[in-house]
């Protein structure tokens, strides 16, 4: 069936700010569906909040809506651009739910829009669990038993058809508060009263568990014809009762004979066709019964999902891109497979390799929670890996988690130090209650003794992932016992046969080399060293969605120690970009955008981009976005083995974060040419003495400062620069145990709990600068020139990350020769260090005074935010000036200060980690962001907010709860509110304090206080904003009550007096006018035009 | 359990090492890969492999270990086994035995620890080719030899040695989870009219038979070598031509036969049947490079303009060009435009070149059996 020609504009909506659940996958599959239609001539409209993404780039749609996703926001921007059709499964569960809001508001029949893809229909038959059980029950299909109740006596009425155990989960909490699991009468009596409670609209679900049940997926495309293809199948190595984006999951399925399988993929041609997604993929997922084969559909996404993004990567088939075709009515038999060229996308990949995610958390980052997994997804990040077995893809998965393992290292002290007994019951106790190290805790239980069917019956984990673990670490204990033999070999000896192919079989299982050198007792270089004198090296395999049978062409690698190599480098000139790895707190998408800029401007300069990267969710690994794609650990070793391959001019480690940046210094040493900014320059920016002399040199001034190596020296250091200070361990993004204190208790207390201060560890001791603005500035130079890129005011005060605050660009409050001589400041830092590249400075102002409190001289954060701001892409730039051109030849040489204002805002997942405060800290805690962008703050603000999730209130009542030091300062904001008719309620001093000072204020009572209090009033929905900054120590549990409701009843709230000011000043203008919609491409104009000419000079829209 | 060596020497002289697993010992073979992800106890026991060494694409192998059920006939048939990676322990409700023991009780030998993707490059490159794996004798110079000297597969007869010995009643249908393989009489209530058809053994696979029970017919399965009018003389309605390893030139007497029965009762044809069939019509089959050997096949109904994904195993194919207007093209490879399916109303029959019966593989082309039951019972026309 041809192109539908009926239909002209298409609306895309993308899924917004990175959260736990919906992450950099989205701009992965809509860049792809960008793509795909602007391919086939089709005008694009696209509405994203999300300015990280490499599809609000204004070159991926015709009009780019950096607005949030609101069915409001949207709908005024279908009454102004008129689209024809609505793409409403390439932007995760967000773009779905706007798409039924739209449909249910009567907004697309008004305006004629279609949904394509999937009907309103088929996807409230698929999201509906009553209608999808029907469906299901229609094909004769089992799905797990549930209901929903309303009371205890209805929970006791539906428990008899579930039966036990059972699982209850509140519902309407933003899925914030996870599941309890009954196995008793007793058990479900209490579960469903806490569930009840928990609930904002004090409703149950009660499901029967199927916890330890197999848990498979299938990826299932289907076209207008009715040609429905399996892409992909994956099995996860955590049973049910793990939530999938935690389990790690194995591609293709392993422990499936093909009538199983047969059945299951019969099921989900079925099931697709029965809910009547028309066109494009799904995910739907079963529970398969470890012992007698029975099979449950669990539940279906009539939509591209992350692990639809994980299929593609692991197959090569382009989901996202492919499904955008089919819904605009091409058919599967139409559509050539780019990587075979000869063969039709109507076929279903074979692969022959192993494909391994694994998950990355950050429990770290949140003590006040359990590393605990359920079916609440909590992991922040996922990696990849490829092997050709499951052993090789695993340990490189494995390792590519940057986690500080490099394969199955010991998590327990060594067996010396404890009694075996306490030993087995740790390991025991981590097995049966699953962790984010559980995988690791397999290791330590097989070195102990455990048997592995004892193992399975702990974790339910199947026998095959078991037995392959045992297999890795039986082969650990065989190297180990050669050890001698390895050390023993000298640095030029040749090596022996036996221990040659202890090596490669080594190798061939996926044992890095410093995993290795641990075993040996060696260094990572001297095992190195050996393997490479034993001619031990890998070869490169391509992705190729056919097991060999056809001739790949399109460049997607791995790496694996079987015999053949089909890198087949090419004798063009090139450049290695490093990728940024798995998503975690502190670094995210915002580097991958960096890096797929990078790609595109050498692609432009007429070099040969290679990517490198194990982040299966990214843009960067894309096969259609690097001329040449490397699936691979982001190692020294894996590296190194690429760049023997291939031989580049340059390396590029600025763009992907600490991950690549971390590599700079070994990969020179091993004499890599890393271009742009120098190491030592770097160098020279990160250490401190060298710091302190480079700001001297320049006049320049920073916070008075020191470096303690024990907790004495550190009590000393503050003393002399006075409290409150800044506290935090050497080398560290994110701002990892980052602390401030008040006084010297608070001191000692940070250095017991947190962090020892050792000569090898010191801690870094900064004067605090209480009340001080802190800003941002990025800046590009060619070593020559330089021209800041913006400036950026945080709206929280200093003391909070920057991660985590929200930012304004321009500057709001701070005068103009301020950010005159910021700007001054920064362009001496960049011409000092001989910047090639970008580079950030974060400034802190305190009463007209300027400090300095640190440079990166690299890709930051707010690259992609302040590009979007500008209209300028400063990424991509950056790229063609670390391969020689000069910002004069590239027409950038004036800083621009855009007439618009536009703010970005941190997004939280405080939801989803039960017992944590959502207090702000140095501790960077956000996983991602939004802009807003309007002509003035105060809506540009409003618009930030209500992307990041924060419904501003236009009426209603407000609670106020503020310490002492904040009094005088909320007065202003208050009384804003107050006169714009919001009632105002607070607790007894508050109240007091705010009526004298004549803002009426009704007293309501703290939580200790008695009832009704006022965490009462917030789940009785009678408040409607709440401000609440941190108070002493002793009412801290008040307050962090009170915050938490307001979280958990998805009620606006603040936590700071900056954001309470921008706040009040955001709902000022949100009820002086409408908040309006305007394009990128309007904002810009002239900047786009020349972003756009920059990426058609060299023809990289593929 | 030492391991022990063994390697694979192909007749273009590449040699793969790895460890020897299954019989211990010796055996020659055209060496084919397949590309199915799953199912390897269903190819292992495909009569069609006879006379070949299958090695999978797919690394894992062996994980299910073997069940009393998803055998396509009563043992292994092929010549070899060469894997990536193969396992001893297997994970599975229903397996009975792993992979290693099932084939050396059968004394089938086995390779473990190949490269199998580069053997597969170079059979798709240079084309399929004779093969031993020899864990007895590890002269690498001798094995090549060896390899060279095996007698190809071109105009073989390796029907003979897989077909039945006698007639025989097939009283099984279709498998399901938890319930096995339902009887014959569970399926004759739910149809009207039983069609009697004759299933002509050239190496069938048991699934084929299943599924024409299941589609509610009386199946008869006579050896490769009954005559047509022995065939005619059970007054069948129906007759199935079956899947079978080799060449269709190799077997002279089966086209002759065939020959004789076009147009007196209907027919269908899979896989070798089908290529028999386009020979009796006046055709000509060709041998392909490398064959297909797979599970994704991507096949389009030239009637209905729809893709089945289908199960395949065949080295040679029919060359649609050769048969003019006699017979009409109903079905074509998405990927190398071979001809997969055809149909000759005036003589009562049609064939496909891949496997309904699937197993292993998607059962997306069931319908064939159904057509085949509705069309002796006059419900449909071809």
């Amino acid at each position: 069936m041809p192109k539908r020609t009926d239909i002209r504009k298409i609306l895309l909506i993308g899924s917004g700010p990175i959260i736990i659940g919906q992450a950099c996958e989205f701009d992965y599959s809509g860049t792809q569906a960008c793509k795909a239609l602007k391919e086939e001539g089709f005008t694009v409209v696209l509405v994203n909040s999300n300015p990280a993404t490499i599809m609000t780039d204004t070159e991926f749609a015709d009009r780019t809506y950096i607005e949030p996703i609101t069915p409001e926001m949207v709908a005024k921007i279908i009454d102004r651009e008129r689209p024809d059709a609505l793409l409403p499964t390439i932007g995760g569960q967000t773009g779905l739910n706007i798409a039924v809001s739209l449909h249910e508001m009567g907004v697309l029949r008004k305006y004629g829009v279609e949904l394509i893809g999937a009907s309103f229909e088929a996807i409230q038959k698929a999201e509906d669990r009553d209608l999808f059980r029907k469906a299901m029950e229609k094909l004769g299909l089992v799905v797990p038993l549930s209901g929903y109740v309303r009371s205890l006596d209805e929970a006791f009425g539906v428990i008899q058809a579930i039966g036990y155990p059972a699982i209850i989960r509140p519902s309407f909490t933003l899925g914030g508060t996870g599941a309890g699991i009954a196995y008793n009468r007793e058990e479900y009596e209490d579960a469903v009263r806490w569930a009840l409670d928990a609930s904002p609209k004090r409703t149950v679900l009660i499901e029967q568990s199927v916890i330890g049940w197999k848990e498979f997926e299938l990826e299932v495309m289907r076209d207008l014809k009715d040609n429905v293809v399996i892409v992909c199948s994956i099995e996860n190595l955590d049973p049910m009762g793990i939530h999938t984006g935690d389990s790690i999951t194995v591609a293709p399925a392993q422990t499936l004979t093909d009538k199983e399988y047969q059945l299951m993929r019969n099921a989900a041609i079925r099931i697709i066709r029965e809910i009547g997604v028309d066109t494009g993929g799904s995910n739907i997922q079963f529970a398969v019964h470890p012992d007698t084969g029975e099979m449950v559909v669990i539940e279906m996404n009539p939509r591209v999902s992350r692990s639809s993004a994980l299929a593609s990567k692991a197959t090569g088939f382009p989901i996202a891109k492919i499904a955008a075709k089919l819904a605009v009515g091409y058919t599967l038999d139409e559509i050539p497979n780019d990587i075979t060229r000869e063969t039709p996308a109507s076929f279903e990949p074979t692969i022959d390799y192993v494909v391994s995610k694994i998950p990355r958390f950050t429990f770290e980052k949140f003590p006040q929670t359990e590393d605990l997994l359920g079916t609440q997804m909590k992991s922040v990040g996922e990696v990849m890996a490829i092997g050709r077995t499951f052993k090789e893809s695993l340990q490189k998965a494995l390792r590519s988690l940057e986690i500080g393992v490099y394969g199955f290292d010991p998590v327990l002290p060594p067996p010396e130090s404890g009694a075996p007994e306490t030993r087995r019951k740790a390991i025991a106790e981590k097995l049966r209650r699953p962790n984010s190290q559980r995988l690791l805790y397999i290791g330590e239980a097989i070195r102990e003794g455990f048997r592995i069917e004892e193992i399975n019956r702990m974790t339910g984990i199947d026998i095959w992932f078991l037995e392959n673990v045992r297999q890795i670490i039986e082969e650990e204990a065989a190297l180990r016992d050669r050890r001698e033999r390895f050390r023993g070999l000298g640095n030029d000896a040749k090596v022996p046969g036996d221990e040659e192919e202890a090596l490669r079989r080594a190798k061939s299982m996926g044992f890095s080399d410093r995993r290795l050198a641990s075993l040996f007792g060696m260094s990572e270089d001297s095992v190195r060293a050996l393997r490479l004198r034993a001619g031990i090296r890998p070869g490169f395999r391509r992705v190729d969605t056919c097991g060999a049978e056809f001739e790949a062409y399109t460049p997607y690698f791995y790496s694996s120690y079987d015999e053949e190599n089909e890198a087949a480098p090419s004798s063009r000139k090139k450049v290695v970009i490093l990728g940024g790895g798995p998503n975690r707190i502190g670094q995210g998408i915002e580097f991958d955008y960096c890096c797929v800029h990078g790609v595109f401007a050498l692609r432009e300069e007429g070099y040969e981009a290679i990517m490198v990267n194990c982040n299966p969710e990214t843009v960067s690994t894309d096969y259609d976005t690097s001329d040449r794609l490397y699936f691979e650990p982001l190692t020294k070793e894996d590296v190194l083995a690429i760049i023997a391959q291939e031989k580049p001019i340059g390396v590029i480690v600025q763009f992907g974060g600490q991950t690549p940046l971390k590599l700079s210094v070994p990969l020179e040493k091993e004499g890599v040419p890393i271009i742009g900014t120098s190491p030592d320059s770097i160098d020279r920016a990160e250490d401190r003495e060298r710091f302190k002399e480079l700001l001297d040199l320049l006049g320049l001034k920073q916070p008075p400062n020191g470096i303690a190596r024990s907790a004495d020296e550190a009590v000393t250091i503050a003393g002399r620069i006075g409290y409150p200070v800044l506290l935090r361990p050497s080398y560290v993004l994110g701002g990892r145990a980052m602390e401030i204190v008040h006084d010297e208790e608070g001191m000692r207390q940070y250095l017991h709990r947190a962090v020892q201060a050792s000569e090898e560890k010191p801690v870094l001791i900064d004067k605090f600068l209480e009340d001080a603005i802190e800003i941002d500035v990025d800046a590009i130079s060619d070593g020559e020139t330089v021209v800041i890129g913006g400036v950026m005011e945080h709206i929280e005060e200093a003391g909070v990350h920057s991660g985590d605050s929200a930012c304004s660009l321009p500057p709001h409050s701070i005068s103009r020769e301020i950010t005159q001589e910021i700007m001054r400041q920064t362009k001496a830092l960049a011409k000092e260090l001989g910047v090639v590249g970008l580079m950030n400075v974060q400034f802190a102002v305190k009463k007209g005074e300027i400090f300095i409190l640190e440079v990166n001289p690299r890709a930051s954060r707010t690259i992609p935010f302040v590009s979007k701001a500008i209209g300028i892409p400063l990424a991509k730039l950056a790229a063609k000036v670390m391969v020689g051109k000069k910002l004069p030849d590239l027409g950038f040489t004036e800083d621009i200060i855009p007439g618009h204002i536009s703010v970005k805002e941190a997004v939280f997942p405080f939801i989803k980690f039960p017992h944590v405060d959502t207090i702000l800290g140095p501790e960077m805690k956000s996983t991602g962001e939004v802009m807003g962008i309007d002509s003035k703050f105060g809506r540009a603000f409003a618009k930030a907010q209500i992307a990041a999730g924060m419904m501003l209130p236009k009426g209603g009542k407000v609670f106020v709860s503020i310490r002492d030091a904040d009094k005088e300062g909320m007065l202003a904001p208050v009384r804003m509110l107050h006169e714009l008719g919001f009632r105002i309620t607070a607790t007894g001093g508050t109240a007091d304090f705010l009526n004298r000072h004549d803002i009426p204020a009704e007293p309501v009572l703290k939580i200790t206080e008695g009832r009704p209090h006022v965490a009462d009033l917030i789940k009785n929905g009678e408040i409607a904003l709440v401000i609440n900054t941190p108070l002493g120590a002793q009412s801290k549990a008040d307050s962090y009550y009170i915050r938490r409701t307001a979280l958990v009843y998805n009620i606006p709230y603040v936590t700071t007096l900056a954001a309470a000011k921008a706040v009040a000043h955001a709902i000022f203008h949100l009820m002086e006018e409408d908040l309006t919609v305007r394009s990128l491409q309007e904002y810009h104009g002239a900047g786009v035009r020349q972003a756009r000419d920059g990426v058609q000079g060299g023809g990289t829209g593929r | 359990m030492p391991e022990r060596k063994a390697i694979l020497a192909l007749a273009d002289g590449t040699l793969y090492r790895g460890t020897a697993f299954g019989h211990i010992g010796e055996s020659g073979g055209e060496v084919v890969f397949n590309t199915g992800m799953t199912g390897y106890q269903e190819v292992i026991t495909d009569p069609s492999y006879k006379g070949q060494m299958v090695t999978m694409t797919s690394p894992e192998i062996g994980n299910t270990g073997i069940n009393p059920d998803d055998g396509e006939s009563s043992r292994p048939w092929v010549e070899g086994f060469i894997v990536r990676e193969v396992w001893r322990l297997p994970s599975s409700w229903r397996h009975v035995e792993s992979l290693d023991g099932y084939l050396r009780r059968y004394h089938v030998c086995g390779i473990s620890g190949v490269d199998t993707r580069a053997l597969t490059r170079r059979l798709r490159d240079g084309g399929s080719q004779m093969g031993i794996i020899s864990s007895v004798d590890l002269d690498e110079k001798r094995l090549v030899r060896k390899a060279k000297d095996l007698p190809p597969i071109v105009g073989r007869d390796l029907v003979r040695e897989v077909t039945s010995a006698r007639e025989t009643r097939w009283e099984t249908g279709d498998w399901d989870l938890g319930k096995g393989y339902l009887p014959a009489s569970e399926y004759r209530i739910r149809f009207g009219r039983i069609p009697k058809v004759v299933a002509i053994d050239y190496g069938i696979k048991q699934n084929i038979l299943r599924m024409l029970v299941s589609r509610g017919m009386e199946v008869t399965l006579v050896p490769s070598e009954t005559t047509a009018s022995a065939i005619l003389s059970k007054r069948p309605d129906g007759i199935l031509l079956s899947n079978g390893p080799g060449d269709p030139e190799g077997v002279p007497y089966a086209i002759h036969t065939v020959r004789e029965l076009l147009g007196k009762v209907p027919m269908f044809g899979i896989c070798l049947g089908h290529q028999i069939m386009g020979l009796a019509l006046g055709g000509r089959t060709f041998k392909m490079k490398f064959g297909h050997h797979g599970c994704n096949q991507p096949v389009m109904d030239l009637a209905t303009g729809k893709v089945e994904i289908t199960s395949q195993n065949h080295n040679f194919s029919v060359d649609g060009s050769s048969l003019g207007d006699r017979a009409r093209i109903t079905h074509v490879n998405l990927n190398d435009k071979t001809v997969e399916g055809l149909c000759v109303p005036s003589l009562r029959c049609f064939s496909v070149q891949y496997h309904p019966e699937a197993s292993p593989g998607p059962h997306d082309s069931r319908y064939l059996f159904t057509r085949f039951h509705r069309y002796l019972t006059g419900e449909e026309d071809l």
